[in-house]
């Protein structure tokens, strides 16, 4: 199929910002193919596995932007290549201009402005460590939203921000408040009371939406970092904020959330909450231990119950009134007794907590792997966004994979999570949404179940982007725990008849 | 830490425009920065930049 390429040298683009110029030109008539890269070693085997490789690209470095189009003819390939560079050079002088000044290091930007507090880093892993200690040495909090990230360079960052009583979120930090504001991707929730300490993104997004929905809002929301808690990190950001949080008179109660620490650094984070005197609730999905929450919903109404002066008892999902009459109505009636479960989601946290409640459930669930009779697949991991956009900044894929899911008549239930909010895709209810009624427009399909994080504030509009997968006829529950659990009643009804716990 | 309450928020955002964009539209002032790759992105010669940059401190 004819290609076009084109190598602009010096042209460095941030790779959101690229996937959507790549999306928009491969929506053109014709086009079959787009790649917009910078020239990393990595890239450079993305668009040779993807056939768009040629001899040009072989001298682009890092620093060059790679441009590649297949078409159905040479003639539209070169115009949707023109189409993409004409984007970008507009793009890049509307950013040049004089009213809008930008500098090109971080020293530059403290020059031009030395009150700024914080530094969001997303740059490649490779370099992100060395802006973020500078960061730190020139008295900046730092948000590190980078991955790849070596273990060694987070302890010695997370040190030097402790001694300079400075906070570093991350790395892989996908999410924090602080103040009110929303960094990285956040949903719109009220400010109050509640200090969160988080390890990831989407656990804290989940958390604060529903807080957001009891009447609650957040004080500050501190990501940590999924290896805080490790016995190489040994908690020491999560042991940073909460004294941060001790000290904050905006916050009256604390919710920490994260997967299991390490046993080395459990008890030295027992040892601090023990001497915490403000009231907290502990979510570490898949430790138990009584008075810590089970699930992130269980978190949520636990920390709003408090605050109401009340203690929080978890119903019993499976005995509620109308459930097995709901099922049982459903089509394909009973039929998917029996079926797998196929978990297909954007959030890792969301993705993980799933797991544990399906494996409580149902037994044995394969964790990213295309094997087992009950899979969950975390679509944001890395092995899935080799090339492509994380499926929170763009659906579309997802959509493709449970497109493809529906045909697999072993399957009784897909199950999905979606995620509104700043920095997330505009509509990620509607691609998902076609696949779906394309599937069950079929002779066969499975059931859809899902859950929504987001808030009535939010960009994507939460009614909204409920109704549009309640009338592609996906069954939305009220919560990520909700829904595994509910998937789990339909391939296994003997879950109804007993307590299910 | 505590500056994070006295004062308001003011962030230097490197790496994704739609960050800065997001903060901007919560009203939190933000200096974007037009960040890429130092030494071209050439491994050795990050080396020695990294290098004469240890020298100078």
């Amino acid at each position: 199929m004819p290609l076009a390429r084109l190598v602009l040298p010096s042209f460095y683009q941030d790779s959101v910002k690229l996937m959507r110029l790549a999306r928009e030109i491969g929506k053109k008539k014709g086009v079959s193919e787009v790649a917009a890269l910078m020239g990393t070693p990595s890239n450079h085997e993305i668009l040779l596995q993807a056939g768009l490789a040629g001899d040009s690209e072989v001298e682009a470095g890092p620093n060059d932007l790679v441009l590649a189009v297949e078409a159905d003819s040479q003639a539209l390939a070169f115009e949707a290549i023109e189409e993409a560079k004409a984007f970008l050079t507009e793009a890049r002088a509307g950013a040049g201009g004089a009213s809008d000044f930008s500098p090109s290091s971080l020293a530059g930007a403290l020059a031009a402005a030395p009150e700024s507090n914080l530094a969001m880093i997303s740059i490649p892993g490779a370099y992100a460590a060395k802006e973020a200690m500078d960061a730190l040495r020139g008295g900046l909090h730092v948000f590190l939203f980078s991955d790849n990230v070596a273990v060694d360079d987070e302890v010695s960052l997370k040190r030097e921000a402790i001694e300079r009583g400075l906070l570093l979120m991350g790395p892989d930090c996908g999410t924090a408040y602080i103040g009110g504001a929303g960094l990285g991707f956040t949903n719109a929730v009220k400010p109050g009371r509640v200090g969160c300490i988080a390890a990831s993104g989407t656990g804290l997004q989940a958390v604060a939406s529903q807080l957001d929905a009891l009447g609650e809002g957040i004080s500050h929301g501190i990501g940590v970092g999924g290896r805080d808690l490790s016995a190489e990190v040994g908690g020491l950001m999560t042991l940073h904020a909460l004294d941060f949080l001790a000290d904050d008179p905006d916050t009256e109660i604390v919710a920490l959330i994260s997967k299991p620490p390490d046993a080395e650094v459990l008890p030295r984070i027992e040892e601090a909450l023990e001497n915490f005197d403000k009231p907290h609730v502990v979510c570490f999905l898949g430790a138990e231990k009584p008075g810590w929450a089970e699930t992130l919903e269980d978190a949520g109404h636990a920390v709003a119950a408090t605050l109401r002066g009340e203690s929080y008892e978890p119903e019993n999902f499976f005995a509620q009134a109308g459930l097995k009459e709901k099922i049982a109505s459903l089509e394909p009636g009973g039929a998917l007794d029996g079926g797998g479960v196929l978990g297909l989601f954007s959030g890792g946290t969301l993705a993980h907590e799933s797991r544990l409640i399906l494996e409580s459930l149902l037994g044995d669930v394969s964790w990213n792997k295309d094997a087992g009779r009950h899979r969950i697949l975390d679509l944001g991991d890395d092995r899935y966004t080799v090339g492509k956009p994380h499926p929170m900044i763009d659906p579309e894929s997802r959509a493709e994979t449970i497109a493809q899911a529906a045909t697999d008549e072993g399957l009784g239930v897909i199950l999905f999570d979606l995620m509104l909010g700043r920095s997330s895709a505009q509509d990620p209810a509607g691609p998902l949404a076609r696949a779906i009624k394309e599937a069950r427009g079929k002779d066969w399909s499975p059931l859809f179940a899902a859950s929504v994080v987001g808030t009535a504030e939010d960009p994507q509009g939460m009614v909204e982007q409920v109704r549009i997968l309640e009338d592609a006829g996906v069954v939305v529950l009220p919560s990520n725990a909700q829904a595994a659990r509910f998937a789990a009643a339909v391939v296994r009804p003997e879950l109804l008849e007993g307590d299910g716990s | 830490m505590k500056d994070l309450r006295r004062k308001p928020l003011r962030v230097v955002n490197l790496g994704l425009e739609i960050f800065a964009d997001e903060l901007r539209d919560q009203n939190v002032p933000v200096t974007h920065v037009r960040w890429r790759p130092p030494a071209g992105g050439k491994p050795h010669l990050l080396e020695i930049l990294e290098k004469l940059e240890e020298l100078d401190r």
